[in-house]
């Protein structure tokens, strides 16, 4: 879909298709080195779909350094010989940033001596909303560098009746000013054209800072050699948060800053007034507003249906039911189809070739690398919604409708999307909360969401709750079973909303929390930019999170298939002596062996290790090793004892629950009883077992502290749960 | 800027957060210096009109429409409340 999509949009055609055969890689750079472009602009003045236009497919995520934000990059046929680098900066109002996504954008613009510093900004401008998008304009105009102005949005400035005198606003302004439609393409060629010239700064001047001020800034911008005054102001305002100032230099700005009793935050305040006052000189001599029949918007008579308080909510659950829908149910199939490929391959391999490297290559490597694989399509679907939502702007309602709610969890209105996502799977789940701004609640909402339970633990929850509870009708309608499952989760809910309410006040953060946002007005959404979205996700989470998911298995299959010396040999040929004795067929032959061999590996080992520590929640060393097994994924702890409760059991057992069943603890007694099987389910309802997730968390948080922390935090509730549950019920 | 002084004076004045729903008044000033940027960046300026637009379905956050721009922000009522309006 968005491929086709991609390939039959009018504007694109050429580039995407060459994007599609360089996917993933930019091409070899030419001798003369690139021009370097920083794309910057308002929140929803369509920076996002000419960032799109401009590269296609040809992109890639890194990271800035230092930060947990994304920095994409792309590269750009200006013409046929000339390409540029082109960065896409956060979305931002002004250069006095509110967020550390923001700060990037000054970390980047005020380091001239870096190398990455680009050679000119192109800034997107709402037609429609000029005074407000040219205040951000006008900063970066003083701080003395090139810029070109992409005009964009004139459908809607047009609908809303501003008429525009580019010429006239191209002269005010001292710059390029090139009138476009980013989301149809229209404008795109002949800003390529612009930007592919020598560009130089702007000779007007649209904010002197206070006279007052001038024998500070001056004094700055001599000690530091800046080129302009402006520059030296920003020095002033922000030398705290500047990244390459050393601590010396920190010092003087301070003392400077002392001496004069320089007050930021009023300054800029005032800065800020007077550009407003410039930009509505600049308006006036550029912009007419002829204001057609005023009808009520269509977006407004709209949101009187979406964010009614009957009506709104229940469209938002239909539309949260769809979007679970999907992530459960529809995309089993294409992961059944990815689970059975792998399979193949392996087996395939397996056939034809032997030896210890071929193992490690089929049930270490090959499955970790399914392993990766297999979320593909959960993560595809999910931002295909997402993206659909952000695209039309519901996704706004949706924080508006929710944020009073989620708000005294710590949350965030957004949060809802990552965690009814994370009962179907908290991988995609937790790459879905990048759309909370706020890092906070961001952090607070990755961290719980793995709590919620998800689809991988509905094999250990039916398989324990078959065990224990009987299968009874309560008050006519309801089943025994039915209400387990729901308690667990449910249970899973609560950990997850008032571990959110511990870590709001926990967590302390410099950033200053606003709600403000602009209410975008409701549009149809671009199927490329959906496309690209979808595109863009799934390669971040396979070339990024993959690498650790990959790492980890190959580990659990050393642990699980190698053992100290060689005890797996001799576990080997005891079964295989035992076997024969007893007179089973093949089949039971080889899962005796199989059995012995687990028992006898590392994990095995680490199991029987483990069992002191887990005795008292009520666990032994079997379920040791399928607590470490199941770190791949929770639902190999089914496979895993199936494997190791078969050793010593009449061969006729044949499922999971009958071996269970079966089993006897030293007296003689079921061995799990109603105690050992609710502990071991409360554990699989808290515990982090899931490497994926931590792989996907250190991905986005950018390091090894969220991910630890979440490990400790969540075996620990874990641990602590089983051992009151079994405690108080044996 | 003391703030208790600025807070006490604003009592008397009305706010955006007392606006009726569909109701327009014209911003004054901003009270919290910090968040008054912020509002500043988002096309709050002194001088300008603006209509309580709608509520969450929970009293809170709000939406507003500044000027005649056709543009609406949303924000809490919290953050309504340091926007005061001219008598």
């Amino acid at each position: 879909m968005a491929r086709a999509a991609l390939i039959t949009d009018p504007a694109g055609t050429a580039a995407s298709a060459v994007a599609l055969e360089t996917l993933g890689d930019f091409p070899p750079r030419g001798a003369r080195p690139l021009t370097r472009i920083a794309l910057i602009g308002n929140p929803n003045s369509g920076k996002s779909s000419l960032f799109n236009q401009l590269t296609g497919l040809n992109q890639k995520v890194g990271n800035f350094p230092g930060v947990t934000v994304d920095r994409k990059t792309g590269i750009s046929q200006l013409t046929p010989q000339h390409r540029a680098e082109i960065i896409d900066l956060p979305g931002t109002y002004s250069l006095y940033p509110k967020s550390l996504d923001e700060k990037v954008i000054t970390d980047l613009l005020y380091d001239r001596a870096s190398e990455q510093f680009p050679d000119f900004v192109v800034v997107t401008v709402d037609a429609s909303n000029l005074r407000r998008n040219l205040l951000l304009f006008t900063q970066l105009a003083d701080l003395g560098l090139p810029i070109v102005l992409a005009l964009n949005m004139m459908d809607v400035a047009e609908q809303h009746g501003v008429k525009i005198d580019v010429a006239a606003l191209q002269q005010e302004l001292g710059v390029p000013v090139i009138p476009m439609n980013a989301r149809k393409g229209i404008g795109v060629a002949a800003l390529k054209i612009v930007m592919a010239q020598q560009m130089s700064a702007s000779t007007e001047h649209f904010y002197e800072a206070e006279a007052d001020l001038l024998l500070m800034i001056r004094q700055i911008r001599y000690y530091f050699n800046l080129h302009n005054d402006y520059l030296a102001l920003h020095y002033a305002h922000q030398f705290r948060q500047i990244n390459f100032l050393t601590a010396d230099e920190r010092a003087y700005i301070g003392e400077l800053v002392a001496q004069y009793d320089f007050q930021a935050t009023p300054r800029q305040a005032q800065e800020t007034i007077a550009r407003y006052a410039r930009i509505n000189d600049i308006l006036l001599n550029a912009v007419t507003v002829t204001r057609t029949e005023k009808n009520e918007p269509y977006s407004n008579q709209l949101d009187k249906v979406l964010t009614h308080k009957v009506w709104g909510y229940l469209i938002f659950f239909g539309v949260l039911f769809l979007m679970f829908q999907a992530v459960f149910a529809w995309a089993i199939y294409p992961m059944e189809l990815i689970d059975q490929g792998v399979a193949w391959i392996n087996s395939l391999i397996q056939t034809n070739f032997n030896g210890p490297l071929i193992n490690l290559l089929t049930e270490g490597i090959l499955a970790g690398l399914g392993g990766v694989l297999i979320f593909i399509p959960q993560i595809a679907l999910l931002f295909a919604f997402i993206a659909v939502l952000e695209e039309t702007g519901y996704m706004a309602r949706v924080t508006f409708m929710m944020d009073r709610i989620m708000r005294k969890f710590g949350l965030n209105g957004k949060s809802v999307v990552p965690l009814i996502s994370g009962v179907a799977c908290a991988v995609p789940a937790i790459m879905s909360a990048r759309t909370i701004e706020n890092w906070k609640d961001r952090i607070i909402t990755i961290f719980v969401t793995p709590l919620m339970s998800c689809s991988a633990r509905i094999p250990v929850y039916t398989v324990l709750i078959g065990l224990v509870v009987p299968d009874e009708p309560v008050l006519g309608i309801f089943n025994l079973r039915g209400i387990a499952l729901m308690g667990l989760y449910l249970l899973g809910f609560f950990a997850a909303i008032f571990s959110a309410l511990a870590l709001k006040l926990l967590l302390r953060t410099r950033e200053r929390s606003y709600f403000i946002m602009e209410f975008p007005v409701y549009r149809w959404p671009r199927w490329k930019n959906v496309g690209i979205t979808i595109v863009e996700k799934v390669k971040t989470f396979v070339f990024q999170a993959g690498k650790v998911i990959v790492a980890i298995s190959v580990i659990l299959w050393v642990l699980a298939s190698y053992g100290p010396g060689n005890a797996l040999e001799q576990a080997e040929s005891k079964a295989r002596a035992m076997a024969a004795q007893q007179q089973l067929n093949k089949a039971e032959t080889e899962t005796r062996v199989a059995s012995e061999k687990l028992e006898s590996s590392y994990a095995g080992v680490f199991g029987r290790t483990l069992e002191p520590a887990i005795r008292p929640l009520g666990f032994d060393w079997k379920i040791g090793i399928a607590l470490i097994t199941s770190f791949a994924a929770r639902e190999v702890f089914v496979g895993t004892i199936s494997t190791i409760y078969s050793v010593g059991q009449d061969a006729d057992m044949r499922t999971v629950q009958q071996k269970l069943a079966a089993e006897k603890d030293e007296n003689g007694n079921p061995f799990f009883t109603p105690a050992r099987a609710f502990s071991l389910l409360v554990f699989y309802v808290f515990a982090m077992q899931c490497m994926s997730t931590l792989a996907v968390v250190y991905r986005e948080t950018k390091g090894w502290k969220w991910p630890i922390l979440q490990l400790v935090y969540m075996t620990g509730l874990a641990y602590v749960s089983s051992l009151i549950v079994y405690q108080v019920f044996k | 800027m003391s703030n208790r002084s600025a807070r006490s004076a604003a009592a008397a004045a009305r706010s955006v957060k007392d606006l009726r729903l569909g109701e327009t008044g014209t911003i004054c000033c901003l009270q919290d210096p910090e968040m008054a940027l912020k509002l500043l960046e988002m096309g709050c300026i002194p001088g300008t009109q603006v209509r309580l637009n709608s509520r969450a379905p929970l009293g809170c956050p709000i939406t507003l429409v500044l000027g005649d721009d056709d543009y609406t922000l949303s924000l809490r009522v919290s953050e309504a409340a340091t926007i005061l309006l001219k008598a």
